[in-house]
């Protein structure tokens, strides 16, 4: 039990909205509202799982916002030039995997802190980006939106495949000895070494992961609009980050669980719409969830400091 | 004695939480005396330091400094009362010089004064070669091996003009003449009137220095003793001061040596490494066999296990591990091979502190026990409580983590993931290095039955008697050379030694 309460303590929180909601703002679970709001956080959410896959492995990676625009781009050119869904697929996750591996060949081969490369390439990308495409929308022929189908189908389906793969990638990092090694890097990567395992393998696998995901957030926030919007990662590196962090993943690395980076997201993704059933006003919502961002960190400084004396 | 002594603790009692830590220990430092204080691991000699020098306050008994009653000492004004403590691990500022760490140290109150660097250089200088240590004022810490690093330490307490200094195993991680150096120093403190507490697991140490010596045991003093009588004839003996440590009489301290070996499972050919200054060892390791090495520190021997586990592979010289020629190029290809490492300095790298002691076992045999790499936690679990309970680990259990254990406990934990690996050559650097009597032998038993079992061992250890007491054959290290072989048999301090220190 003892493992599990940082995934316990987000949980009961989250349901303690939950039922508060249940009681004073039932509407809040009309089906069609919430199956939007639930598919408009699947991009964040595959952000998520490889954000927490990075941190736990002492690492971090501010540049997905950016990445996530320009695999948005290319995935949008892709499919505007006629190509079938499936190549602007390969080609947003191509781009992000690439992305991913520069930053995992700075910072496991080069020893470059990874918050300084990270900042380096979320500048570049943001500003290549810019002036490649000067902030115009692409927009997508029809047939993209919902795979073509209809809204509700593409809604489910999205929602049906994040969730596989967070159930996917939460077996690998607790059940497989691959997953198991990011966890010992991000303990003590000289110790991993001493035991035989790569460490830097691990960290470049993270970061390629990381791009590789971030390449198919950008698809799965494609497909749910009619254009794409060239500024539409902005500020959702700091989304993925704040999910892992409030969901248990320690910023020190080497503990947390992708279970509770789900949770931390849903909790996070709850608060803006549970303020306005509550009809208070929305300029609160940043202000709350930095407060919720906050009390998870303390209450992780707390819990280490307890178990370390 | 005319003057009150130093320091006078009687039925100090100190409790954390359920665990009681100290139950009743009495102590008295003299001016001009070096009294040891012996105990093993978590017999409570850290909680005491920790109340001498105020960073716990004890829940009962008294402790007088200079013949006054002090009741609230904190870590500020036990400094001011002259009481200095110099830690295994020196807490100095890595990024600022040696000079300026010793300012630093003397003149903490002044925080907005300003400072005088000519005073500031002048003073580490005297200090410094007060103490006889060739250190420059100016080096930066982060610059300074570990037993410089103490010195400096030392300086600064000589230069508060501390009248208690307590020694936390000074020794561990120096040289023969830095060691020698070290006793200089104490003699000086010693003969200026101030008192030392002596801390070690060396029990030569002890009777090298000592006057006096207390014994702790479970939180309480068991007994103090005066080590020799006014004449200097000695009045303790080894074996009675270990069973007062153990409480139960210690039988035989190295257990029996290999009858036979078996095939060399490690030959290296002139091998040699730039980057670590290894040149031209050329060497054997028999399976059952325990190989002692032996040398100074800097003499190349962590280097050259680092050069056979793959950290900085070899660059000229050839390999063979059973019978086969081969090239380790990373610790992940030596596993593959079958060595395994015990690190020096596992405090930090042996294991990972924040895994539980069972993922910590099998951290280096994922291929083998977890087939298609996929982790099964029963699994994992009994192969920690069968080596807990094999190895005697003091652990609540195997999800108690890595960090919550004592250094002995750590050490039988990370060695444990070796034993699950079975590998044909396994290399312990410093195995025994911080860790206390008891678990001191039970570590040298369980070597033993590894080269029993047919595995080849190469033990690093500065710790002449260890290697002397427990290899089959010794080989001596000197420079980045390997100067000497000796038969266990023939060989004694004094030749391993020589082999050494001999000039070329």
């Amino acid at each position: 039990m003892k493992r599990y309460s940082r995934e316990l303590t987000v949980a009961i929180a989250l349901s303690a909205l939950l039922v508060w909601l249940a009681i004073f703002a039932p509407h809040f679970f009309q089906p069609q509202p919430l199956l939007a709001r639930l598919t408009a956080q699947v991009p964040v959410l595959v952000l998520t799982i490889g954000m927490s896959v990075v941190i736990i492995s002492r690492q971090i990676d501010i540049s997905v916002g950016s990445q996530f625009g320009v695999c948005a781009v290319v995935a949008g050119l892709t499919s505007a030039a006629g190509a079938p869904l499936s190549l602007a697929l390969i080609a947003a996750t191509l781009t992000g995997t690439a992305m991913g591996a520069l930053n995992g060949f700075l910072v496991a081969w080069l020893g470059l802190p990874s918050i300084v490369v990270s900042l380096a390439t979320m500048v570049t990308w943001a500003e290549v980006l810019r002036l490649f495409q000067q902030g115009r929308f692409i927009n997508l022929p029809a047939g993209v939106q919902w795979f073509g189908f209809s809204q509700f189908v593409g809604q489910a389906s999205l929602l049906f495949f994040a969730l596989g793969l967070l159930g996917a990638m939460a077996y690998f990092l607790k059940n497989r000895t691959g997953g198991r090694h990011f966890y010992a890097v991000g303990s003590d990567s000289e110790a991993a070494r001493l035991a035989g395992i790569n460490p830097k393998g691990v960290t470049m696998l993270s970061f390629v992961l990381m791009g590789t995901l971030t390449g198919l957030a950008a698809f799965c926030n494609m497909v749910q609009s009619p254009q794409v919007d060239p500024k539409c990662g902005v500020g959702l590196e700091m989304k993925a980050i704040a999910a892992a962090v409030v969901g248990g993943i320690a910023v020190t690395g080497g503990r947390g669980g992708l279970w509770g980076a789900f949770f931390g997201l849903l909790l996070l993704a709850t608060i803006n719409p549970a303020l306005t059933y509550m009809h208070i006003d929305a300029y609160w919502e940043k202000a709350i969830q930095g407060l919720v961002i906050l009390l998870a960190v303390i209450a992780d400084g707390l819990r280490t400091k307890r178990s370390a004396a | 004695m005319i003057s009150a002594p130093l320091l006078r603790l009687t039925k100090i009692t100190k409790s954390f939480g359920a665990v009681r830590a100290l139950k009743g220990v009495s102590f008295e430092l003299n001016s001009g005396e070096v009294h040891a204080l012996l105990g093993e691991n978590g017999a409570g000699k850290s909680t005491l330091i920790k109340v001498i020098t105020g960073a716990h306050k004890p829940d009962g008994g008294t402790l007088e400094i200079a013949g006054s009653q002090v009741s609230d000492l904190t870590p500020t004004r036990a400094r001011e009362l002259g009481i200095a403590c110099i830690y295994q691990q020196p807490a100095l500022f890595a990024e600022l010089s040696v000079a300026e760490n010793i300012g630093l140290r003397l003149e903490c109150g002044a925080t907005f004064g300003c400072v005088n660097w000519k005073k500031l250089h002048a003073n580490a200088l005297r200090l410094l070669k007060q103490i006889g240590a060739e250190i420059d004022p100016e080096a930066l810490v982060r610059s300074l091996s570990m037993p410089q690093q103490q010195l400096v330490e030392i300086a600064c307490a000589l230069g508060s003009g501390a009248k208690t200094v307590i020694m936390d195993e000074p020794t561990a991680s120096l040289t023969r003449t830095e060691q020698e150096l070290l006793f200089g120093v104490v003699h000086t403190l010693k003969a200026s009137g101030a008192g030392i507490v002596y801390i070690s697991h060396r029990l030569e140490e002890i009777f090298a220095l000592a006057d006096r010596v207390t014994v702790l045991r479970d939180g309480e003093s068991i007994s103090t003793q005066a080590v020799r009588d006014p004449e200097g004839v000695v009045l303790i003996s080894e074996t009675e001061l270990i069973s007062l440590m153990v409480g139960r009489p210690v039988s035989a301290l190295y257990p029996p040596k290999a009858k036979v070996t078996g095939e060399p499972v490690l030959e290296l050919c002139a091998v040699g490494c730039k980057e670590s200054g290894v040149e031209e060892v050329s060497l054997t390791v028999h399976a059952g066999e325990v190989l002692g090495l032996a040398g100074l520190v800097g003499a190349g021997r962590t280097e050259l296990a680092r050069i056979i586990f793959g950290i900085t592979p070899a660059d000229s010289g050839t390999m063979a591990l059973n019978g086969a020629q081969v090239r380790v190029l990373s610790p992940r290809h030596a596993v593959e091979l079958g060595i395994g490492y015990v690190p020096e300095d596992r405090r930090r790298h042996g294991l990972i502190m924040q895994m539980p002691i069972d993922q910590n076992m099998t951290m280096a045999v994922h291929p083998k026990i977890f087939p298609n790499s996929l982790l099964n936690f029963r699994a994992e679990t009994a192969i920690g409580v069968h080596f807990i309970e094999k190895l005697g680990i003091k652990a609540s259990g195997p999800a108690a983590l890595g960090g919550s254990l004592s250094g002995g406990n750590q050490q039988k934990v990370s060695l444990a993931r070796w034993l699950a690996t079975q590998p044909s050559l396994l290399i312990l650097d410093e195995p025994t290095q911080g860790v206390d009597v008891g678990a001191k032998s039970e570590i040298h038993r369980l070597i033993r039955e590894l080269a029993n079992e047919g595995m080849g061992v190469l033990l690093i250890s500065s710790d002449l008697p260890e290697v002397l007491g427990l290899s089959d054959r010794i080989a001596v290290m000197r420079g980045g050379r390997l100067v000497d072989t000796l038969d266990s048999t023939q060989a004694t301090a004094t030749s391993v030694m020589a082999a050494a220190l001999r000039s070329a």
